[in-house]
């Protein structure tokens, strides 16, 4: 491996969070981000083609060496490494809305719900999932929300480009078909 | 309807919630319109809004302002489509509309939920750095110790205890000030008193000190003069004449 990309494999192994390309170019600003991403690039595919028990993942804009999945039941069992703990269908819901209607207030979210999502919300702010990120207008200028790289982080996800579209959804967001009256 | 009632536990009285059920009406609603392949676009309104009240009844969610809002909703909407319409109206707005899109919505909802729990799932089959296990509890170990050591220990820890610092707690102090204007709105109508017309009736002796100190500073300011016939006898009070003053 060239010499930035074993400097890189250093930082993103001592590193227990995803790195992102702007961060690693601190190590070697002169390197340029070009380098940093073939370094990033290099460092993967020698990992891959090793064929080692972790990968170099891109994640939450960022990358991060993570365990290969087969070894998920494994390190579980003896405890070496802690499962996140699972998220309620009250917390997806919310983060759902959240997520694609961000920057969005608890009023939006509690209506698309149909139930008061203060304590979902609360919640996630807690785990640094989502975070207020302005005040809308109107009324008491209420909080907005949007979700947080620790977001993309749980789901495993680069960025919010890879959540699904709308369009894909088996269901359509469609106005009712207009009924006759008799 | 069987499969959302086996969950509930039906002896315990009061507010039970099945959260892991439904997230909410909408959730609740959805399930009833799946469950019966129902057309989501056409919901026929009396048989769902029957089912709804029953489950929730049966969940005892009746009492859960959210479901009961939409148990609401869904009796007006069948309400709205029982009120005979006019004829050849056009704009004729079908009651179940709003509901309608806002289950589209919801259903959207849910398949993100499943869409997100499916990657968080996959997502926690892989580990990153820096997991650090709770350090175990270690036992208190056993304790070793001589009785004399034990009782010196308990020595050096009392000694080390402050003497209390107490204090006698007077519930009312010298009033000389009271007593004061006392003597004086007694003068001031009167040449002369006695003892008792400054004291009053059943004096404490805080009053008997009060009065008496009172007195005897009204005397050195020439307010007063005080004056007894003999030994022991009743001390009389006289006004110091303002022209003797003067």
């Amino acid at each position: 491996m060239s010499p930035l990309a074993k400097l890189l494999e250093a930082a993103l192994f001592a590193s227990s969070r995803p790195l992102t390309v702007g961060e690693l170019l601190t190590l070697e600003p002169e390197a340029g981000e070009t380098a940093v991403r073939a370094g990033l690039a290099e460092i993967r595919d020698a990992y891959a083609a090793q064929d080692h028990g972790v990968e170099l993942v891109e994640i939450a804009q960022g990358w991060q060496f993570l365990t290969r999945r087969e070894y998920a039941e494994a390190l579980d069992r003896a405890q070496f490494a802690l499962r996140p703990r699972r998220l309620s269908p009250a917390a997806l819901e919310t983060l759902a809305i959240i997520a694609y209607r961000q920057p969005v207030g608890r009023v939006e979210v509690d209506e698309i719900r149909g139930v008061d999502s203060g304590a979902v919300i609360d919640k996630l702010l807690e785990r640094g999932l989502v975070d207020v990120v302005t005040r809308g207008e109107g009324l008491g200028r209420p909080l907005l929300y949007g979700t947080t790289p620790q977001f993309l982080e749980i789901l495993g996800l680069k960025d919010l480009d890879e959540l699904p579209r709308l369009e894909e959804l088996s269901v359509a967001l469609r106005p009712p078909a207009p009924t006759e009256p008799e | 309807m069987s499969a959302p009632t086996n969950a509930v536990v039906q002896e315990q009285s009061g507010f039970v919630v099945e959260l892991e059920q439904f997230s909410g009406p909408l959730d609740l609603l959805l399930h009833l319109i799946t469950e019966d392949e129902l057309d989501i676009t056409d919901l026929p309104i009396a048989r769902i809004a029957d089912q709804f009240l029953a489950v929730i009844n049966e969940l005892r969610l009746n009492q859960a302002a959210d479901y009961l809002e939409m148990a609401a909703r869904l009796l007006r909407i069948k309400a709205q489509l029982l009120l005979p319409r006019r004829l050849g109206e056009d704009e004729w707005e079908d009651p179940r509309a709003e509901l309608v899109r806002r289950l589209l919505e919801y259903q959207q909802i849910r398949e993100l939920v499943d869409w997100l729990g499916h990657a968080a799932a996959r997502r926690a089959e892989q580990f990153g750095r820096g997991f650090r296990p709770e350090p175990p509890e270690a036992p208190p170990a056993p304790l070793v110790i001589e009785l004399n050591d034990l009782l010196a220990a308990a020595e050096r820890v009392i000694a080390l205890i402050p003497e209390p610092v107490l204090h006698r707690v007077v519930p009312r102090p010298l009033d000389v000030e009271g007593a004061t204007a006392r003597i004086e709105t007694v003068l001031a109508t009167r040449e002369r008193c006695g003892w008792l017309d400054v004291v009053g009736d059943h004096p404490t002796i805080v009053d008997v000190l009060s009065a008496f100190i009172a007195l005897l500073e009204l005397a050195k300011r020439g307010v007063l003069r005080l004056s007894q016939e003999g030994p022991f006898s009743p001390i009389v009070i006289e006004r110091e004449s303002p022209r003797e003053a003067a």
